[in-house]
């Protein structure tokens, strides 16, 4: 018997009224992500992967259809699932240790100081705790933000481009803390991206999006261990794969 | 050199304005020394501290109910779209009103002394408070409201930790921009609706006798006050939590 999926998109739909008319984002979204899976939502700007990640994550109400999330339809945001902002998200006002700590107000503060350190250094982000967010760079602003959505302990992480801006380098070097942080703390995670590399170095599965409005063309299994090879002919051969079916040559 | 040229222009001022008063023929226009003989002459009778602490009680009344009430009313507008829609026309129409077109109106109300300069000064801070307060919370990025939201905070809870905050930096310059408004205001106020006050000094200077000399001698001290009172303000500015707000 297959356990029940951990997120269920059914039929899913969007529109958003335009004056008199109205512009279709979303078009029969379906799809089934397993516990602790790593699925990225690959597509083209624009074509409506962030409106898809926002009806998933509770921020917007679909037009049609349905998100389950543990076999209950999502109704509103709530903290067993945090939603990743690219790192604009950081309360600017908190520093490091009031940003991780932010969503833990239930806590006694003893456990919540013990827990803030924990996430601090699963980010490392050590020796920053009393730094302000704009005394951080992009790339320490994203840890802090992973940070602060790891602390209160959810099942599933949404990743909207989180790492989209940040430089070329320092982006690899997420990715990789990403799948570190992952191997520590098991989560489902469906992460939103334009970036082919990026997927086929991130993902369990790659679900290729058409443009607007957006449907499901193709979902890739990347049946790649990790760490993963980035010249390995599999690779290669998965990347290309993702390329044609974006619809992009690969030469330049 | 560095550190005179902030008060080269002042300088260059008291030399003109002492040369020209030397020229004038009337007499009555006081040079910058007469000035601080007329501020010496005020301290010795008691006046000055009199009249500078008169202006600062009206000032903190009528600024501080100002601020408790026109912050939260302000806040909760811009977070219940509905109440801006139905409380902002009017805000508008009442806006553009000089404070001190309501000087009948509040010596009619409260009669001639504290009350009504009170209530002048509250006019005056009051309105761009809110709307200030209103637009604050309206620039809130969704962002930061969304993050909020997730973590499951009730309302309240985020207008404390998320809106408020978030709102803050553009709220002390709406409040530093304020109390220099109330600041003038309370002059004009005391020219009129009162019989104390650097305001009523500079009135009642020139109609007991042309005292021109304690006229400017009152406006120093307004100008001193008001300088003082901004820097005050501007301190907010740099504390930890806010310097996000105001770029680099």
């Amino acid at each position: 018997m297959t356990p029940p999926p951990k997120v269920s998109i059914r039929d899913l739909s969007m529109r958003f009224p335009t004056d008199g008319s109205h512009i279709e984002v979303l078009s029969s979204i379906d799809l089934e992500v397993k516990d602790g899976e790593l699925v990225c939502i690959l597509g083209p700007s624009g074509c409506g992967k962030s409106t898809l990640l926002n009806v998933v994550g509770g921020f917007l109400k679909a037009t049609g259809g349905a998100v389950l999330i543990d076999g209950r339809e999502v109704a509103g945001p709530d903290p067993r699932r945090i939603f990743v902002f690219q790192e604009r998200g950081v309360f600017p006002w908190l520093t490091v240790e009031g940003n991780v700590g932010f969503g833990l107000f239930r806590l006694a503060a003893g456990e919540r100081a013990e827990r803030i350190a924990h996430y601090v250094k699963l980010v490392g982000l050590s020796g920053f705790e009393n730094a302000y967010p704009q005394e951080l760079s992009g790339g320490m602003k994203q840890r802090l933000e992973v940070a602060r959505a790891l602390a209160v302990n959810p099942d599933v992480l949404f990743l909207d481009e989180p790492f989209g801006a940040l430089d070329s380098i320092t982006r690899l070097v997420m990715r990789s803390e990403l799948l570190r942080i992952r191997r520590a703390e098991k989560k489902t995670i469906l992460f939103v991206t334009h970036d082919i590399d990026e997927s086929v170095q991130l993902a369990d599965r790659v679900v290729v999006m058409s443009t607007r409005p957006a449907t499901i063309r193709r979902i890739v299994d990347i049946d790649m261990p990790h760490p993963r090879d980035l010249s390995a002919p599999r690779y290669i051969e998965l990347r290309d794969m993702l390329f044609e079916e974006i619809g992009l040559a690969h030469k330049i | 050199m560095r550190r005179l040229l902030p008060f080269s222009a002042t300088a260059a001022l008291l030399l003109v304005w002492f040369l020209a008063a030397r020229r004038q023929t009337s007499g009555l226009f006081p040079d910058p020394l007469q000035v601080l003989n007329g501020l010496l002459e005020l301290l010795r009778r008691g006046l000055l501290a009199k009249y500078v602490v008169a202006s600062l009680f009206r000032v903190s009344w009528g600024y501080l109910l100002a601020v408790l009430t026109a912050v939260p009313l302000g806040l909760l507008l811009g977070w219940y779209r509905r109440g801006e829609r139905a409380l902002n026309p009017l805000l508008q129409l009442l806006r553009p009103i000089s404070p001190l077109a309501w000087i009948p109106i509040s010596i009619l109300w409260f009669g001639v002394g504290d009350l009504a300069a009170i209530f002048l000064i509250f006019l005056a801070s009051f309105l761009p408070l809110t709307v200030a307060a209103m637009n604050a919370v309206r620039n809130v990025p969704s962002t930061l409201l969304n993050a909020g939201r997730n973590f499951g905070l009730s309302n309240p809870r985020l207008l404390a930790s998320v809106i408020l905050p978030a709102a803050l930096p553009q709220l002390i310059v709406a409040l530093r921009i304020s109390l220099g408004v109330a600041w003038l205001v309370v002059v004009a106020a005391e020219m009129i609706a009162v019989n104390s006050g650097l305001g009523f000094l500079i009135v009642d200077a020139r109609n007991a006798g042309n005292r021109y000399d304690l006229v400017v001698a009152g406006m120093v001290m307004i100008g001193l006050i008001g300088l003082v009172l901004d820097l005050g303000m501007r301190q907010l500015e740099r504390m930890k939590a806010v310097r996000w707000g105001y770029g680099s």
